[in-house]
């Protein structure tokens, strides 16, 4: 690991002004298990830390209902949020994609808001000895395109680069129309979640629309009635792996018919995946598995599978109507 | 004084180490570098094997993914720690009874793991606990005698 500053302010404001103040050559230090494991691959290297888990404020360590839904701090710890009370009742995709992501260990380190914005597991963005990789070097090329990448994404891919978006979390949040409070140097914002993750186009190495320095400080989950959710995850193992493919979906049932639906898909995109096309097809419909099936098929019809992750297309789809039935089925 | 070097104060089992450390030391080296306590092991020292798991205010996480700066403030419990005045704890002694090991290199990490597993009350059935556990590789595939030990472990401490 390259030689770095380490700073504990134990206010918001001084955690931005020293990001500030040391450039983009810095980052937020909060459970580090994707930073420093990052770190000491030198693939991220760092001058500055700055640790944000003694900043002082109930709000970023607290999940509440607002008038404007359920507020979460961002940081709350993973395991903590996916043994909340609220979520275990009303919102259980949410819960259930943060136990089934990583290990025990894990998720007690990590906060939530660090969480989605895990960075990508392809090898070959891991590897420093690889010198082709868009999203760490910019213009060198991508070794994943005809590398090995039963792994990689088949979803909003481009010519530049293939790596998956790992994290399960971020799937229930899309799903969901959740929004990201972030605070910066001009002060507090917030933008819809499906606006934080960027699509890699020819800038893989942009993956988020943070302005440098911003902290995200929490989330919101609008207020719906989504009792009736779910996360389904398919593994190669039956614990602590990433996904080969996801489906969070939550659904409003008047009767058989689908009043209205919500899925994001995990472990086959480039970035946490709404699927609005299969949305469209299933609202004001009856949740028959015909109709799931047509609606899963119109979702992967712009799917760019390679060689080794053609699998992926016909397992998101099983993924996605599995998980669609089996909400249907849930008693609330 | 170079930023890159903190002068700190650790609360290891119980008690207080004054030590200088550069910022890029993680918990785990400072534990058996600086401090001689080298029953947390070092496997993959990137967070996925579990070898070097301590408890952290009470919960278990891998001191290989924290860094020894950022452990300031904290209580930090090593294997070291785990037994008292009346023995080994009862995690340790099910571990022996139940040969849950055959090289032990992952042993402390499974056994600090196993306590908070049972603190946390995810001992149910050996589905739950194999679930709770997966953050601990052993290579030698122990796995069995392992989850035998944390129901016996579990059993004793009150929340078999």
């Amino acid at each position: 690991m390259r030689p770095f500053e380490y700073v504990r302010p134990s206010e918001a404001a001084e955690a931005i002004r020293a990001r500030g103040v040391a450039g983009a050559d810095t980052a937020y230090l909060a459970g580090g298990t994707t930073l420093l494991d990052l770190m000491k691959l030198d693939v991220i290297h760092p001058a500055q830390l700055v640790d944000i888990t003694r900043i002082q404020g109930k709000a970023y360590r607290k999940v509440e209902r607002t008038d404007a839904g359920l507020r979460i701090g961002a940081l709350v710890s993973m395991a903590e949020l996916a043994a909340n009370e609220i979520l275990l009742k009303d919102y259980p995709v949410l819960s259930q994609s943060l136990w089934l992501a990583a290990s025990a260990q894990l998720r007690n380190m990590a906060r939530v808001g660090g969480n989605v914005l895990q960075r990508t597991r392809c090898s070959y963005f891991r590897d420093t000895s690889y010198t082709e990789c868009n999203k760490r070097t910019p213009g060198s090329g991508c070794a994943a395109l005809d590398g090995f990448h039963r792994g990689h994404a088949v979803l909003g891919t481009s010519d530049q680069c293939i790596a998956m978006y790992p994290g399960d979390w971020a799937q229930a949040l899309i799903a969901l129309d959740a929004l990201v409070e972030v605070l910066g140097a001009n002060g507090p914002r917030s933008l819809r979640f499906a606006d934080l993750h960027r699509l890699p186009g020819n800038t893989p190495n942009i993956e988020n629309n943070l302005k440098p320095g911003e902290l995200i400080t929490g989330f919101v989950i609008p207020s719906g009635a989504w009792r009736r959710s779910l996360y389904r995850k398919i593994r190669d193992r039956e614990s602590y792996a990433f996904a080969n493919a996801s489906a969070a979906v939550a659904l409003d049932l008047n009767g058989d018919v689908l009043r209205d639906v919500r899925i994001g898909l995990g472990g086959v995109a480039t970035i946490p995946w709404r699927a609005r096309k299969a949305e469209e097809m299933l609202r004001g419909k009856p949740l028959t598995e015909a109709n799931a099936t047509a609606a899963a098929d119109a979702e992967f019809a712009d799917a760019r599978p390679r060689q080794h992750n053609r699998f992926k297309v016909a397992l998101g789809k099983a993924t996605l109507v599995r998980a669609l039935l089996e909400a249907r089925d849930m008693k609330v | 004084m170079d930023p890159r070097i903190s002068n700190i104060t650790l609360e290891i089992n119980g008690r207080q180490h004054r030590l200088a450390v550069d910022t890029r030391m993680t918990l785990l080296d400072a534990l058996r570098e600086k401090l001689g306590l080298t029953g947390s092991k070092k496997g993959c020292d990137h967070g996925q094997c579990g070898a070097c798991t301590v408890h952290v205010d009470g919960e278990r996480h891998l001191s290989c993914l924290t860094l020894a700066v950022a452990a300031e403030g904290t209580k930090v419990v090593t294997i070291e720690g785990l037994e008292d005045s009346s023995g080994l704890h009862p995690m340790q002694q099910a571990f022996i009874d139940h040969d849950a090991f055959q090289c032990g290199y992952c042993t402390p990490g499974q056994i600090m793991s196993a306590v908070a597993c049972v603190h946390e009350g995810h001992v149910h059935d050996d589905a739950e606990i194999r679930e709770y556990m997966s953050g601990n590789l052993c290579r030698c595939a122990a796995y069995p005698n392992i989850v035998a030990a944390i129901k016996q472990a579990a059993a004793k401490m009150g929340q078999g």
